[in-house]
């Protein structure tokens, strides 16, 4: 990926809250990142990490009330899409930025054709006629590898298997070739072979289209496979983010290392007991002044319960919000 | 599909012999006398040669066969007739009403218009109000909008038309004098002054019942909205960048629509019974009126005809619902 090369989607200090009766929950707490022209971010955490909310900010896709963005900025394309209007909004879902979410088996609608939902967005924002939007759905089910594509336009979603609507979803969100993919957990509700066949797919369209992808999951070994970066979220925070081979091979922040050594190895030792991170994953009822992952590190000491870590950089393009130095540590 | 719906209508057959049975049974059983409303002085032996007329000394299932073979074709022949003006009406005996002497038949042709009128109306106009609010009411839950339309529901529901009935009358009829107390079913409307007055007539009847209507089936829309307001699909409709009218008015409620038309098809038998206790209220002589005297003067075959239409009229709604939930619902197939 050429470095230096002009970010597609650049992200600020976003913040999101949710308001609920028993008060706020601050689900993102300034994430800050960014994503350059073709490139793959894994972004990897916990159930409740904050992934999801972080992506959806983005798009104001989410239920307003009781979410709220109290800050940040999202640029696009040169415009901000946390201040732009509704109207100008609707023109970037779908249009520049595609999206493909967990469950495909809820995902479509049940009472309406793959067909009609493959070129509503390509009538809406391409400005298709009905035949033309029609051959375009039918080469865009090709291309996602449904056979006998023209046919299966016809047929609805139920008549499809989990895979294949996940197919289809990926489909719809390629419709109007988007410059940004956001894959929210695509593969988690997917056994492990049609997993890998999704897998195969992505990586194989975006060699063939180029688009910047984001992939959320909290499968380590997918994002190895994958990824050019990796950004791992606790939280509601970016805790470490960096070049995949770096997270790999030099994990900074404690929780990555946790999280890394959860991942079974399939040479290992038969005797290795399955490892886990004790705890749960905070419920940030408040705007941390602490490093939220203290009550679960092993390396915790009087400054975490104090400070909330800032980022720091510890290797070009590797940074970490910790205030344990492991390399001091270590000698 | 097709194969579907002749086995279900084929089955309809026994379910609607047995219905009829057990209503030809139950009036056997109650109390009564069709001859109670006759003068005293009549001798005993001349009200009993009136009690063999009316067939009353036969075997209860020979009434029921003879009762049966007029409902299932003589009936029907004279009504086709009635409808197309062709000379195909069967010889024979017809059902005769206890009370009035005249074919059940006709009197049912007489009262249906009346019903149709103002409770079909109130019906049609239930629907129209009904959807509109529960998927406003959905789409901006908790909103003022919502808490109203929540609010009047709940009154609707609530309030029996006995109660909301009179109370109208008292308001309208009594004190401000707009509407007339007692529903006119002479009127012939044949011009413009006419078909004022006939509005006139109807409107406290019809806005009695279309607030009934509308309480409920506008909850059961804005549950239905609510309940897929919130799916995953909606989430993916706005992610391709549909407009909230589009996201609304086509994903959502094309979903939300599949158990209210059952409820509104499932329904639609109610109008022919007639709303009972509005149409005795208002003076509106319809069929709800029609069963309620039947049952008060122990018009046997009046009340029989009568129950037996409504139970064919409610097994073929059934039907409808279920075929009209496999059109809307891909997912369900009936093979």
């Amino acid at each position: 990926m050429a470095d230096g090369a002009l970010p597609v989607l650049d992200v600020k200090n976003l913040k999101t809250v949710f308001r609920t009766r028993a008060g706020d929950i601050h689900a993102v707490n300034s994430v800050s990142f960014d994503l350059k022209p073709g490139e793959l971010l894994g972004v990897v955490g916990e159930s409740g990490s904050g992934k999801s909310v972080t992506m959806m900010s983005l798009l104001r896709l989410l239920p307003m009330p009781p979410a709220e963005i109290l800050q940040g900025q999202v640029m696009l394309g040169g415009r901000d899409l946390l201040t732009t209007g509704e109207d100008d909004l609707r023109a970037v879902r779908g249009r520049e930025v595609g999206f493909i979410f967990q469950d495909p088996m809820t995902s479509l609608n049940p009472v309406f054709t793959v067909g009609f939902q493959i070129m509503e967005p390509l009538r809406r924002h391409m400005g298709m006629t009905r035949a033309q939007a029609r051959r375009r759905a039918a080469e865009l089910l090709q291309l996602v590898g449904i056979p006998d594509a023209e046919r299966r336009l016809k047929d609805y979603p139920h008549q499809f298997s989990g895979g294949m609507r996940q197919r289809v979803m990926i489909a719809i969100a390629l419709a109007c070739d988007p410059q940004v993919l956001i894959a929210d957990e695509p593969t988690t509700a997917l056994d492990v072979t049609i997993q890998a066949q999704i897998l195969e797919l992505v990586k194989e369209l975006r060699q063939k289209l180029g688009m910047a992808i984001i992939w959320i999951t909290h499968d380590l070994g997918v994002i190895a496979g994958i990824a050019d970066r990796v950004m791992v979220m606790y939280g509601g925070q970016v805790v470490e983010h960096g070049p995949v081979r770096e997270i790999f091979r030099n994990p900074a922040h404690p929780y990555t290392r946790a999280l890394l050594q959860t991942v079974p190895k399939v040479h290992g030792d038969r005797d290795d007991k399955l490892r886990v991170i004790e705890g749960q994953p905070p419920i940030m009822v408040t705007v941390p002044t602490a490093c939220p992952f203290r009550d679960r590190c092993a390396h915790a000491f009087d400054r975490c319960a104090r400070e909330n870590p800032a980022r720091r950089e510890i290797a070009p393009g590797h940074d970490v919000a910790c205030h344990w130095d492991h390399h001091e540590a270590a000698t | 599909m097709f194969n579907y719906t002749l086995r279900r209508l084929l089955l309809a057959i026994p379910t609607l012999l047995f219905i009829a049975l057990i209503i030809f049974l139950l009036l056997e059983l109650s109390p009564g006398d069709p001859l109670a409303d006759m003068p005293l002085t009549i001798p005993p032996e001349v009200r009993e040669q009136m009690r063999m007329a009316l067939g009353l000394g036969e075997a209860w299932y020979i009434r029921f066969y003879k009762w049966l073979y007029m409902f299932a074709v003589i009936e029907p022949s004279h009504v086709l007739a009635g409808m197309t003006g062709l000379d195909m009406a069967l010889e024979g005996p017809r059902i005769l009403s206890w009370q009035t002497r005249s074919p059940v038949a006709d009197i049912i042709a007489q009262r249906l218009p009346q019903t149709l009128w103002v409770v079909g109306l109130s019906y049609v106009l239930g629907v129209l109000v009904a959807v509109p609010i529960g998927v406003y009411s959905a789409y901006r839950q908790y909103s003022w909008f919502d808490q109203a339309g929540s609010f009047v529901s709940m009154v609707g529901f609530s309030l029996p038309t006995f109660f909301t009935g009179p109370l109208l009358m008292l308001i309208f009829a009594v004190w401000l004098g707009w509407f007339p107390i007692i529903y006119d079913t002479t009127l012939v409307v044949d011009d413009w002054s006419t078909f004022l007055e006939q509005l006139r007539q109807m409107a406290m009847p019809v806005f009695v019942l279309t607030l009934y209507n509308a309480a409920q089936i506008s909850r059961f829309m804005r549950a239905s909205m609510l309940d897929n307001l919130n799916q995953d699909y909606v989430r993916t409709a706005r992610a391709k960048g549909m407009n909230e009218r589009v996201v609304v008015l086509i994903h959502v409620l094309r979903n939300s629509l599949i158990p209210v038309v059952t409820v509104i098809a499932l329904g639609i038998p109610t109008v022919f019974t007639g709303a009972i206790i509005t149409e005795t209220i208002f003076r509106v002589n319809g069929l709800g009126q029609l069963l309620i005297t039947a049952i008060y003067a122990s018009d046997i075959p009046m009340v029989l005809t009568l129950s037996v239409v409504f139970a064919i009229l409610i097994v073929l709604f059934n039907l409808i619902a279920d075929l009209l939930y496999a059109f809307l619902d891909p997912r369900i197939r009936y093979d």
